[in-house]
């Protein structure tokens, strides 16, 4: 496969993980936000604040706001991670690999396209509209999801998908947590309270875990949600169930499951292994935040190397 | 709900595909009518619309070079086709294949023994001079002596009924994949009626040029690729389409290298060689150590690889030089010339502005002419005479004046119509055909074409570029 091509394939799926996720954290905020004293900035930033991009938004608005910050993550054009931004980007890389998707898949990502095309046109959003926005990105994606695991062979192509995805969705469940745990723990409601009961249930719901939380946890602690989603093997938006998968895909793009034989497949054993040896309190002790903190920058280093071990191929003329 | 209704249609003036001058139909549309006449012009509508949805979901879309990057059009394909009967198609079959057959000599000839210049067939200051002439390709024979692979010839029929051939197209013909998607579509449009008319079927298109491209190498399984500007070029579409289709791996010019005179993709496990490439990209853009320098299509070395044999393009490079419209004017004699035979398909009469007598003509006629600039395509550069202006007549008789070796002229052709929708009427609107052909171990036609349709009322300029659509041209098996 050409690095270009394999490159392409990898950032098309992280541009498609990330527009879902953005997707469902804004529709569940929404949801969330519905039953709690009405607090724009202490609803609303929280969320930009977890993809990262608060500077970016602090220099095109003074302060926190819903309409803003729901136009800023779903549509704004100046935002490279916006919904309309990464499904824009998603297209024209499937475009450009266009021979390596099939015309399901491409079909669907044209789709999505137009999907949040029409909804940054619109004039006029009222929340009906918004909710019914983000299920319909969240449904496209998932479909997406699925159309491309049924219909496309599992050759290099397929696996640099999944490296893209995993790394991605990781990388996300990471964030929520870190942001929406901090701040959670030093919010003023007593810990135990209805109002942190639904806080708590909106962070596993951000990730959509809640369900597999409750039949394998039952009761919402704080220690046992960062466990669920740091460490839980099965889950498969954990940290620990994407690095697994990554990988997985990892180890046949390289060829060779014992060591490893490039600095992409050290890293990222490394880090899983970390954290198949490691228990929870030892990361509460540690500090959750400074913890998670260390797993996205760990991160983004495996992405560098992916980057250097198979896109950019220096060839000696 | 009312049935539709032709009654009123206009089919005076012009040369009507489906019906003659007193409105009759005509045999071949025969089937067709009987099957729209059981519809209303609501449902054919929905039709339309469905169809139109069908392209964008497709991603059929293109940048038109004028705008802005970002905005995307579809070449709307219009639901009633082009209707040819069968013995139409092999008349024009085989006044095709001669066609091609000579000018494939001619490149040949003049790129080496040059015999149709020494015997003054056309002369050679026509040939040295013409922009597409490569200087680099004398002496040299590509495999199997073919120069134009690939063929996408645009003719016109006028008001007599008769086929013209307008231009060869032999350099990138583009548009293959309207051809065959718009195919797809109206199959979900008019299903029965595939099957009582007997449309031949044009879906192994892919699967010959495959072929075509394979044949030109000793390898037994050649590595093919499709060689794409990317994907801001306007016919990205079909490049991605084509690779998808044939199993080809569509590559930039980025991503090949060229070592020791061999060219190679850069691949996730290093390089691989590459024997064939069916590029997209024009010749000056292909190689900028011999060509544009400022090329960021291409890749260096490309052409001396080409040269000492290790891999093959295709088009060959400096197949223009037939698509020069000067050198048009003279493809009656290069048939006679080569073959022995006489034209079968006719050229469009055709004023060299660069011989005195005919410039005179044109300078006194200009109002009643086409004028083209001899080195472009895409309906860019002409001038039509009677839709003119006298500013414009008079600019374009000072380009001639200044530059007369660039231009010729053409009597304004009526073209022929094809009953085609219009919001909530159904009027004749201009054609042309462009069929494609495929010259490997022999030439191929594909039975069918892109028929482009002019939409704007009146026009007669079908480019896509220009507000033109398509329409499915389905070949009848009788």
């Amino acid at each position: 496969m050409l690095g270009r091509v394999a490159n392409t394939i990898y950032w098309m799926n992280r541009y498609l993980e990330r527009a879902e996720n953005y997707a469902r954290f804004m529709d569940v905020n929404f949801n969330l936000s519905l039953e709690l004293p009405p607090n724009e900035e202490e609803q609303w930033k929280p969320l930009v604040v977890i993809t990262g991009d608060w500077p970016l938004y602090e220099s095109l608005h003074t302060k926190a706001e819903k309409n803003k910050i729901i136009y800023f993550m779903a549509f704004e054009e100046q935002n490279p991670n916006s919904i309309y931004n990464c499904i824009v980007n998603a297209r024209e890389n499937a475009r450009s690999v266009r021979t390596e998707i099939t015309k399901e898949v491409w079909e669907q990502i044209n789709a999505l396209y137009y999907l949040v095309k029409a909804g940054s046109e619109k004039k006029k959003r009222n929340d009906a509209d918004l909710r019914q926005f983000f299920t319909e990105i969240k449904n496209g994606c998932q479909l997406l999801y699925g159309m491309y695991d049924a219909t496309i062979s599992r050759t290099e192509g397929w696996n640099f998908a999944k490296l893209g995805q995993f790394i991605e969705r990781a990388d996300k469940t990471s964030r929520v947590l870190d942001v929406k745990y901090y701040f959670l723990l030093s919010s003023p409601n007593k810990v135990g309270s209805t109002l942190d009961l639904i806080q708590w249930a909106a962070l596993l719901k951000s990730v959509s875990a809640y369900d597999m939380y409750r039949k394998k946890h039952g009761k919402l602690t704080s220690s046992s949600i960062a466990e669920f989603l740091i460490l839980d093997r099965e889950f498969p938006r954990s940290i620990l169930n994407c690095l697994i998968r990554a990988e997985q895909s990892i180890i046949t793009l390289s060829g060779s499951s014992s060591g490893f034989s490039n600095s992409a497949q050290k890293q990222l054993g490394a880090l899983k292994a970390q954290l198949e040896y490691v228990d929870i309190d030892d990361i509460i002790i540690q500090g959750i935040h400074e913890y998670l903190d260390d797993i996205q920058l760990k991160l983004n280093g495996i992405s560098t190397a992916i980057y250097e071990a198979f896109f950019a191929i220096e060839v000696t003329h | 709900m009312s049935k539709l209704d032709f009654s009123a249609y206009d089919s005076k003036g012009f040369y009507d595909e489906m019906f003659d001058q007193n409105n009759t139909v005509r045999p071949n549309y025969k089937l067709f009518l009987e099957r729209l006449q059981k519809m209303s012009q609501r449902k054919l509508n929905n039709l339309q619309y469905a169809t139109d949805r069908a392209q964008l979901s497709l991603g059929m879309t293109f940048n038109v070079y004028s705008d802005n990057a970002g905005i995307e059009r579809i070449l709307p394909l219009d639901i009633i086709p082009r209707i040819i009967d069968n013995t139409e198609w092999t008349h024009l079959e085989k006044g095709l294949q001669q066609r091609i057959k000579a000018l494939n000599l001619f490149i040949q000839d003049i790129y080496n023994d040059q015999k149709v210049l020494k015997d003054k067939i056309i002369p050679k200051e026509m040939i040295f001079s013409s922009v597409s002439y490569l200087k680099e390709l004398e002496g040299f024979k590509p495999p199997k002596d073919i120069w134009c692979h690939i063929t996408g010839s645009d003719l016109i029929k006028g008001g007599d009924g008769q086929y013209y051939v307008l231009e060869d197209n032999l350099r990138c013909p583009s548009g293959v994949s309207y051809m065959l998607e718009n195919r797809e579509i109206l199959k979900r449009t008019f299903p029965e009626l595939f099957e009582t008319l007997g449309v031949k079927p044009v879906y192994n298109y892919t699967h010959i040029l495959r072929d075509t491209l394979e044949y030109l190498s000793d390898d037994e399984k050649p590595t093919v690729v499709v060689l794409t500007p990317g994907i801001y070029n306007s016919a990205y579409f079909e490049h991605s389409y084509l690779a998808q289709q044939m199993g080809a791996e569509l590559v930039e010019g980025r991503d090949l290298i060229v070592k020791d005179d061999v060219v190679y993709m850069i691949t996730t496990n290093g390089l691989k060689r590459v024997d064939v490439i069916y590029r997209r990209v024009d010749d000056e853009f292909i190689d900028p150590q011999v060509f544009n320098k400022n090329s960021l299509l291409g890749t260096p070395g490309l052409f001396k690889a080409y040269l000492k044999g290790n891999v093959t393009l295709v088009n060959a490079p400096g197949t223009g030089v037939v698509d020069d419209k000067a050198v048009y004017a003279y493809i009656p004699r290069i048939i006679k010339y080569y073959l022995g035979e006489d034209m079968i398909l006719p050229n469009v009469k055709t004023y060299i502005c660069d011989e005195e007598q005919d410039r005179k003509y044109v300078i006194e006629n200009i109002h009643n002419l086409v004028i083209k600039q001899t080195d472009a395509s895409g309906g860019y550069g002409m001038l039509i005479g009677p839709k003119s202006t006298k500013n414009e007549q008079e600019e374009f008789i000072a380009k001639i004046k200044h530059n007369p070796r660039n231009y010729i002229a053409q009597p304004m052709i009526n073209l022929s119509r094809v009953p085609t929708i219009k919001d909530d009427t159904i009027e004749g609107c201009h054609v042309d055909l462009r069929p494609y052909a495929l010259y490997g171990e022999d030439i191929k036609i594909i039975p069918g074409a892109l028929t482009r349709v002019a939409l704007k009322k009146g026009s007669i300029v079908v480019n896509s570029s220009q507000g033109g659509g398509s329409k499915d041209t389905w070949v009848l098996n009788s």
